[in-house]
């Protein structure tokens, strides 16, 4: 409990480190704002001590002193403003700059980590460590300045206390230790209740995401009600716990209200005591009894930031597990000539695992040659958008090398990397932009001719056309205003715009129809770009120069579909499916004719 | 195609229109819960800040009866007061402590409610509106959303009310010491109501862009994990983090306008408190020359300034707070107050006659929602072709008999989808009227409906469970060895073998520990088991080797046995083993029957179809 308090001041001192001239505007505002509320106190035990009592008294008024405490008073408030400001506005700015700040760290960070890593982590813990964690971990700087002040007026309070009478800075002492006391009791008790309500916070959020996320398919089973008692569930649990922090909040609040009053009658009847020993005047039992009202809010600010700290070291321990992992992906320094000619993209004894899984693929080897073809076939599950991730370097090989043009691909420089190959994933992507940020991706020379270039080849031409805005048509987030072929469709003509020297097709076509389709390979073919695609069509396969046929993660049998066919059991099995389904069909269709031909036959015989 | 209306939309224009007084009424309106302690807490709050009084009149007391007693300061007296004082506050505290348990109880009890409401709310929604609202924001409806009232109403709302209280009781003293005084601090006050009128009305305007801008942060950072694969394929890493920056910046920006608004409305307390005590003293010292007041009921009114004053700014502050609070309830509220304009009939509706389902198109008509036109989707659907982009479908007529198995072909965007979506009343068509077994779609009851009627859309949704929990998903009582039994037949048991888990193998996160193809497989066998009367297959094989779908095609056919299917296709292998074919084109069915009769014609659509898919499968 105290590490996490001792991790959250850490991670303020982080930010005083971090945003310096912020943090002295924030202190030095609360300080001002500190310092004049305790010279408020003392200016009003001045005024009535001075003016308010000789008037009363003397049954006049004196002008000259009455317009000097007034004009104090009003100074005392303006000062008050300003220190507000510096206060509020310097700690705001240092905490929105800071969670700026660590947001571009993170998600540079989620840009910069490999896939691999992705795929180990869910994607709204990553959401909600670039938003919630990120806010949670400098939540305390809001009331951090306060704090301070607080402190500093804490210590000057019993500074001048002392400074009025000792006996009543006692008193002053005994109710501050109190007070600091049952903060700290406080923020104890509380900070694991709260961590527990954010940790269910974060179920109810996961359980909703998911649950909209599938709202299809529930909507489809009709499981609205399961999903909603799913949910109530955790929605109950979240609310036992916030309850469990209410009765600890409840109790604590009202005590902590309570103890500056009770300083006050404290020093109402000490102040009483030692005025009969003629130790003190009346203006210094009302000025230390001003003081404690005056007190009693700020110090409340104390146990804000104490409350925060366990809370912000949470958030900071998940925002720091992104910026601390690691296994960045290093690129290499080579690169390519940069040339219209084809690429050539070869897999040497490859072998891959999913961290801590079974190895999805065992050396595995095989060839695209310049300007060829090459169809990657195998059963549903067998590795093949893995093979096809490698080949882009998405992933690093666990065994084994991939090289284009002989050049190790780990060895490639990025741009000269994402420059030769170009990767079609088998569920499109489409970014929540324009139909043209979507295709052009604002890279270097892919302008908008090349963009609808792009565009035909990839059969999207008409559909982007008849589009209210063409290119500047916002296609919504993830593309739900287009159909499952049109989003196909705009990721092929992404891949098509850079003019890729190796591209890859990983089951790209699936949701498009067969002309459609036909027409977007044989444009491929003509642009003679080395393709590796992943393919259950016979037209696909048609088109290859060769295929690669693998099994469970192992590269079967590689070779023209026809040497294939004459030779490799489960390829001949997969790729005649759909004729030996009619086959049969026919057999049974021939079988139902002779049958009905015979008893038709009978019949007449009969 | 078109953007379908959002709710985001339509609740842009329900801002405006609705003042902050009518929302809170409505949230109120809304949960028993919250008024039924009601009465009882601000009982509760009255006595827990009339103690607070206690000390100022305790002073005035102490100094006027105690510390100036005319034989010396009176320290027996003294002790009475104090002692009287200190055992109001206790009382003070213990109400406190009560009235705050109550309010985190009967709160966080009301809003756990409001949000399984709104969680079941936007599953009602129809199709069209889930997937027009950015999914993050609907999920932030029933997570910050609520929180932000929860925070309120517990932290914010306890020192409103607190606050309330000590200015009613601190008007009260006040008024009793001297009523020309109080006239003084109200005047001092006065200008400052206005003040903060001014401000809250900037700072709603202010918190609204912050919110606008944590979206689309929100959906930035969200775009940058879902599409890590696609921004590191093509190296736009500088593309995203500039957009990222932007998003981050603007959101940064946002949040210090509002708060720089906030503690402007915030100072307004301070110089009010600044000049009331100023004009108390002269006032004060002015009636006390007259007379009129001694100094301990001066010096009691100057401590009740500031009694007077701290719940003022106290509430300042918090009235900012409050104003995040009712934005967030007010998007609740929109998200309730969306009509879903495909909706439930309930208990009113009817059951779907036992037995093989067939099915009934008549006239009917589709065109998606345009988003710029006038909120469709709070009004009921019907407005005719009001706000309607252009004709998806057009004049489908024909009925599909029972236990008949139809396949649906046709060229991408033609349709066909849009077709599934009617049939399964994902969406109502805009003209004409679909039928199941003579019973109109729109009068079937849902728990009829989806219990009889099972779609598998394209992208089959896993949920992060184990295989066996997705595939019992319609049938929560079937064991593991029952799912299994299922897959095998399917004709899955090898494939389920060859997992490490078999049916107890997680599919992780949305599914995608599995590769799609194997997704698909799953998502038809919680189709199977859910056994309905009437399937539809949208695409549902579409990744799957060519193998395992003739596999499961023969499996299929038996199992699709007895009931109504309807598979929209665009392998044409389905097209041939199925009892009709309809060729749906450009919105409208231009060719029905069996694939032998209408492979007959090459110059048809289907002819043409067939050709390129023939040309496609064979061998060489």
């Amino acid at each position: 409990m105290d590490g996490a308090v001792g991790k959250g001041l850490r991670v303020l001192g982080r930010s005083i480190r971090e945003e310096p001239r912020m943090f002295i505007v924030a202190v030095g505002g609360s300080v001002v704002f500190s310092m004049l509320t305790i010279a408020g106190a003392f200016v009003v035990g001045t005024v009535v001590g001075r003016v308010v009592v000789p008037s009363i008294d003397r049954r006049q008024a004196t002008v000259g002193a009455l317009t000097v405490g007034v004009l104090v008073i009003i100074a005392v408030s303006a000062g008050k403003v300003v220190g507000l400001f510096g206060r509020r506005l310097g700690a705001g700015s240092m905490q929105f700059r800071m969670q700026a700040s660590y947001r571009r760290q993170v998600t540079r960070r989620y840009l910069e980590l490999p896939l691999a890593w992705h795929h180990r982590h869910a994607t709204g813990t990553l959401l909600s460590n670039a938003n919630a964690d990120v806010e949670a971990a400098f939540f305390p700087i809001a009331p951090m300045p306060f704090a301070v002040g607080t402190v500093v007026m804490l210590v000057v309070a019993v500074g001048s206390l002392f400074g009025t009478d000792w006996v009543l800075a006692l008193v002053g002492v005994a109710i501050f230790v109190a007070l600091l006391g049952i903060n700290v009791g406080y923020s104890r008790r509380i900070s694991p209740r709260v961590s527990a309500a954010q940790r269910l916070r974060a179920e109810v959020s996961a359980v909703a995401h998911e649950s909209f996320d599938g709202a299809l398919v529930v909507k489809t089973m009709g499981r609205e009600t399961e999903e909603t008692a799913r949910f109530a569930a955790k929605a109950g649990e979240l609310r036992d716990a916030q309850i469990r922090v209410g009765r600890v909040r409840g109790l604590f609040d009202p005590a902590l209200d309570a103890l500056p009053s009770l300083g006050t009658l404290t020093v109402l009847l000490v102040g009483c005591w030692r005025l009969r020993q003629g130790v003190v005047t009346v203006a210094d039992v009302v000025s230390v009894a001003f003081l404690f009202t005056v007190l009693a809010f700020p110090v409340r600010a104390i146990g804000w930031v104490l409350a925060e700290l366990p809370r912000s070291a949470v958030g900071w321990d998940r925002v720091y597990r992104v910026l601390a992992a690691t296994g960045d992906m290093v690129y290499g320094v080579a690169t390519l000539p940069v040339v219209d000619t084809p690429a050539t993209l070869r897999f040497d004894g490859v072998g891959y695992a999913y961290s801590g899984a079974q190895p999805v693929l065992r050396n595995v080897t095989f060839e695209v040659a310049a300007g060829r073809t090459v169809a990657l076939v195998g059963p549903t599950g067998s590795g093949k958008s893995t093979i096809a991730s490698l080949a882009a370097r998405l992933v690093d090989p666990t065994a084994g090398t991939v090289a284009l043009d002989g050049v190790e691909l780990s060895d490639l420089a990025q741009e000269s990397l994402v420059a030769t190959v170009a990767l079609v994933p088998q569920v499109p992507f489409v970014f929540d932009d324009t139909v043209r940020g979507n295709v052009t991706l604002d890279r270097p020379g892919v302008d908008d001719a090349a963009a609808w270039r792009a565009l035909r080849a990839a059969q999207a031409e008409s559909f982007v056309a008849a589009l209210p805005h063409r290119l500047d048509t916002r296609v919504g987030e993830r593309g739900t205003t287009l159909s499952g072929g049109q989003r196909q469709r705009l990721t092929l003509a992404r891949a098509l715009a850079g003019g890729p020297r190796l591209l890859i097709l990983d089951d790209a076509t699936s949701a498009v129809d067969p002309r459609v389709e036909a027409a977007i390979l044989a444009t491929l073919r003509s642009a003679g770009t080395s393709v590796l695609v992943v393919a259950y069509r016979r037209a696909t396969i048609a088109l290859a120069d060769e295929v690669v046929y693998v099994e469970q993660g192992r590269v079967v049998a590689r070779g023209t579909h026809e040497a294939l066919l004459a030779g490799v059991a489960g390829y001949v099995n997969l790729v005649t499916a759909y004729e030996r389904a009619d086959a049969e069909r026919a057999d049974l269709d021939r079988l139902d004719a002779e049958r009905a031909e015979a008893e038709r036959a009978d019949g007449v015989s009969a | 195609m078109t953007a379908p209306v959002t709710a985001e939309s339509a609740a842009s224009t329900a801002v405006t229109a609705e003042s902050t007084w009518s929302t809170l009424r409505r949230g109120l309106a809304m949960s028993r819960e919250l008024r039924r302690g009601l009465a009882g807490t601000v009982v509760l709050a009255l006595f827990a800040t009339a103690g607070r009084v206690a000390v100022p009149v305790a002073i005035q007391q102490g100094i006027d009866r105690g510390l100036r007693a005319p034989g010396g300061p009176d320290l027996g007296m003294v002790a009475r007061i104090v002692v009287i004082a200190a055992g109001v506050l206790v009382v003070t505290m213990t109400c406190a402590y009560l009235m705050n348990v109550r309010l985190y109880t009967v709160s966080e009890t009301a809003l756990a409610d409001i949000r399984t409401q709104t969680f079941r709310h936007v599953h009602d929604l129809s199709m069209l509106h889930q997937q027009g609202e950015r999914r993050g924001s609907l999920v932030s409806r029933v997570t910050t959303d609520v929180d932000q009232i929860s925070q309120f109403l517990q932290w914010g709302g306890v020192i409103l009310l607190v606050s309330f209280g000590q200015l009613t009781v601190t008007t009260l003293v006040m008024a009793f010491y001297s009523w020309q005084l109080t006239l003084v601090v109200y005047a001092a006050f006065l200008p400052v109501v206005f003040v903060i009128r001014y401000f809250q009305r900037r700072l709603t305007a202010a918190y609204g862009t912050v919110r606008r801008h944590v979206g689309t942060m929100l959906a930035a950072v969200s775009e940058t994990v879902v599409g890590a694969a696609v921004i590191r394929a093509y190296g736009v890493h500088l593309r995203t983090e500039s957009r990222l920056d932007a998003a981050i910046e603007d959101n940064r920006a946002a949040q210090f306008t509002a708060l720089r608004t906030s503690v402007m409305s915030f100072t307004a307390g301070e110089w009010a408190s600044g000049l009331a005590t100023a004009a108390v003293v002269v006032v004060g010292v002015l009636l006390g020359a007259d007379g009129q007041l001694t100094v301990g009921q001066l010096t009691a009114f100057l401590f009740l300034v500031t009694l007077f004053v701290q719940p003022v700014q106290i509430a300042t502050e918090m009235l900012n707070e409050a104003q995040n609070a009712i934005a967030g309830w007010r998007r609740v509220l929109d998200v309730l107050d969306l009509h879903p304009d495909v909706a439930d009939p309930g208990p009113a509706g009817r059951d779907l006659p036992p037995g093989p389902i067939d099915v009934t198109f008549s006239h009917v008509y589709f065109a998606y929602p345009v988003a710029d036109d006038p909120p469709a989707g709070r009004g009921p659907a019907g407005s005719a072709e009001a706000g309607r982009g252009p004709a998806v479908l057009s004049d489908i007529d024909l009925t599909i008999g029972a236990q008949s198995r139809v396949a649906v072909v046709g060229e991408t965007g033609g349709g066909k989808t849009t077709f599934a979506k009617l049939l399964t009343r994902l969406m109502d068509p805009v003209g004409g009227t679909i039928a199941l077994s003579g019973v109109p779609l729109t009068e079937v009851r849902f728990a009829a409906l989806r219990h009889r009627v099972v779609m598998v859309p394209q992208d089959g949704f896993l949920f992060d469970a184990s295989i066996a929990d997705n595939v019992r998903f319609a049938q929560p009582d079937r064991s593991d060895d029952e799912l299994y039994l299922a897959f095998a037949e399917l004709g899955l048991a090898d494939w389920i073998d060859g997992l490490v888990d078999g049916v107890r193998t997680q599919v992780g996160e949305r599914g995608e520990a599995l590769s799609v193809g194997e997704r698909q497989l799953v998502a038809l066998a919680r189709a199977y088991v859910a056994d309905p009367d009437l399937l539809v297959l949208d695409e549902a094989t579409s990744a799957v080797d060519p193998a395992t779908e003739v596999r499961l095609q023969h499996t299929l056919d038996a199992v699709t046995r007895g009931r109504t299917t309807v598979v929209i296709a665009h392998r044409l292998s389905t097209a041939r083993s199925a009892d009709e074919v309809i060729v749906v084109d450009r919105g409208r069915v231009v060719q029905r029957g069996r694939h032998d009769q209408l492979v007959g014609d090459p110059d048809s659509v289907y002819g043409r179809l067939y050709a390129s898919w023939v040309a496609q499968t064979s061998t060489r």
